[in-house]
């Protein structure tokens, strides 16, 4: 089952962790939020993609099913 | 279908419209005109039933979204069935774009058929509790108005639910469903993150219903006459009528009800007027988009017909720009409004907004820097889809139509110049902007 990456935007601070764990799927705008990919997350990504989900200080990053 | 001939409104017998308000006066129905005028109200007396009718009237929500109705009640319906927790329903008629005026008059005028929609609606979902959502105490009084009705519906026993009447703040996001349901639940009136859905979880975890005033009186008169009735008028794939807000060059708001898929140019030239032919026209509001007035005279009030012009029907406000007045000096005093209404909760519109605002502010004024045009365009870019509601898209949307729409005039500016004769603000504004928390309350 294929999974996505979801940012809670209320609750991101733009910290950039997600970004620098996981640059392939996440980059910073210029004022530091991040934009996310929201395609289907590759398998060889997964444990990047939780990594920088446990990153997130604010608990604004998820990984969903798509 | 029926569609109305150029430069004649389209009230009459040919159109069988207006559906929804009094065919005759200004004056607000008592319980007794409106049953002499719709008849009494068709209980269905088991959750469901109406569902069906409203699939195949083919209604949709007329607060903007043109969300199908009947998919919605039927999560609801599914939900509360599921969880086994009765669903709330709630009549949203906090009509906060400044430029729309259509579901206060028709609460003012026919708050009866709006209260029959709520009651059937709750009904169909079977709901325990129905709350009418509005600016009421704001505006023309219509509280006092809806407390009478309310009061009325007790005294003939007609209501089946109670109901119970609740103001919003006078913010621009007072309406978004999120923010509807966080304020109902007593905290400020700005949106939450989705999921959970409210269909699914809302107020108070329980399955929410959320329909605008308009959609529930339609709803009531579908109850009563069908849908095939109700498709009488309006398209194949977009059938019925829509109440529009629309202002011409004096700027006088004018409710009228229409046929969904009527030409836009009976509908934006005044009697006597030869029409469209210069200038632009704002279709759907604040979140909407401009549109040059020579396309939208080839255009029909439908999202089918409005698509190529990249504009939605939304919640049915139309505004013809004069022709002495600036379109980037009003886009600007719009934008900077959008910006301070803004919740400030999510990254990109908190910072993208006020950027954008200010960009504009300068592009309108009078020899702007070079590349201040492509910030606007980039930030319009970086917001998009990047808040909890759309409120960024909306703005976006209605920044970007603007540098095309007046792409001439952008030219004229850069030259230091400005093709208004007339600087006085033409699109409405409110004042004041929420400073603390309370203002969302």
């Amino acid at each position: 089952m294929s999974e996505k990456l979801l940012v809670n935007p209320i609750e991101c601070e733009g910290h950039g962790a997600c970004a620098e764990l996981l640059p392939e799927m996440i980059t910073l705008d210029e004022w530091g939020y991040p934009v996310v990919d929201g395609r289907p997350l590759p398998a060889a990504l997964e444990r990047d993609a939780r990594a920088a989900v446990s990153a997130c200080p604010t608990l604004a990053l998820r990984l969903v099913r798509c | 279908m029926t569609t109305a001939t150029q430069g004649t409104p389209t009230e009459g017998t040919a159109t069988g419209l207006p559906r929804l308000l009094p065919r005759h006066g200004q004056q607000p129905e008592d319980w007794y005109a409106h049953v002499a005028r719709v008849g009494r109200l068709p209980y269905r007396d088991a959750p469901g039933r109406l569902i069906s009718d409203l699939q195949a009237a083919g209604l949709t929500g007329r607060g903007g979204a043109a969300f199908p109705v009947h998919r919605k009640l039927a999560a609801v319906l599914e939900a509360a069935q599921a969880r086994r927790r009765p669903p709330v329903v709630i009549a949203n008629g906090a009509e906060s774009e400044p430029a729309s005026d259509k579901d206060a008059t028709l609460l003012w005028l026919a708050p009866h058929l709006v209260l029959d929609g709520l009651q059937l609606a709750a009904e169909a979902v079977g709901a325990e509790q129905a709350i009418l959502y509005t600016h009421a105490d704001r505006r023309n009084d219509v509280g006092r108005r809806l407390r009478q009705a309310i009061a009325q519906r007790q005294a003939v026993a007609v209501d089946r639910v109670p109901v119970e009447l609740a103001e919003a703040p006078p913010r621009f996001l007072a309406g978004q469903e999120t923010a509807l349901v966080n304020h109902l639940a007593g905290g400020p009136a700005i949106p939450t993150f989705t999921p959970p859905r409210i269909t699914e979880r809302g107020l108070a975890g329980a399955p929410t219903l959320v329909q605008n005033v308009e959609t529930l009186a339609h709803l009531a008169l579908i109850a009563r006459r069908g849908p095939r009735w109700f498709r009488q008028v309006g398209t194949e794939a977009e059938p019925g009528s829509m109440l529009c807000t629309i202002r011409r060059s004096d700027g006088v708001p004018r409710i009228t009800e229409v046929p969904l898929g009527v030409p836009l140019r009976a509908l934006l030239a005044g009697p006597g007027e030869q029409g469209l032919r210069e200038g632009a026209v704002l279709i759907g509001g604040y979140h909407g988009t401009w549109v040059p007035a020579a396309e939208a005279a080839k255009l029909t009030l439908d999202n089918h017909g409005l698509r190529r012009a990249g504009a939605r029907v939304g919640a049915g406000i139309l505004i013809t720009l004069p022709q002495d007045r600036c379109g980037l000096v009003e886009t600007a005093l719009v934008v900077r409004y959008l910006a301070l209404e803004s919740a400030g909760q999510c990254g990109p519109c908190l910072n993208g907004l006020p950027r954008i605002a200010a960009a504009l502010a300068e592009l309108a004024g009078a020899r702007p820097r070079r590349g201040t045009r492509a910030n606007v365009e980039r930030w319009a870019g970086l917001v998009t889809g990047r808040g909890a509601c759309h409120h960024p898209d909306g703005a976006a949307r209605f920044v970007r139509s603007a540098l095309t729409t007046f792409a001439a005039e952008l030219g004229r500016h850069e030259r230091g110049r400005c093709g208004a004769t007339d600087t006085t603000p033409f699109l409405p504004v409110p004042h004041g902007s929420a400073h603390t928390e309370q203002d969302w309350i």
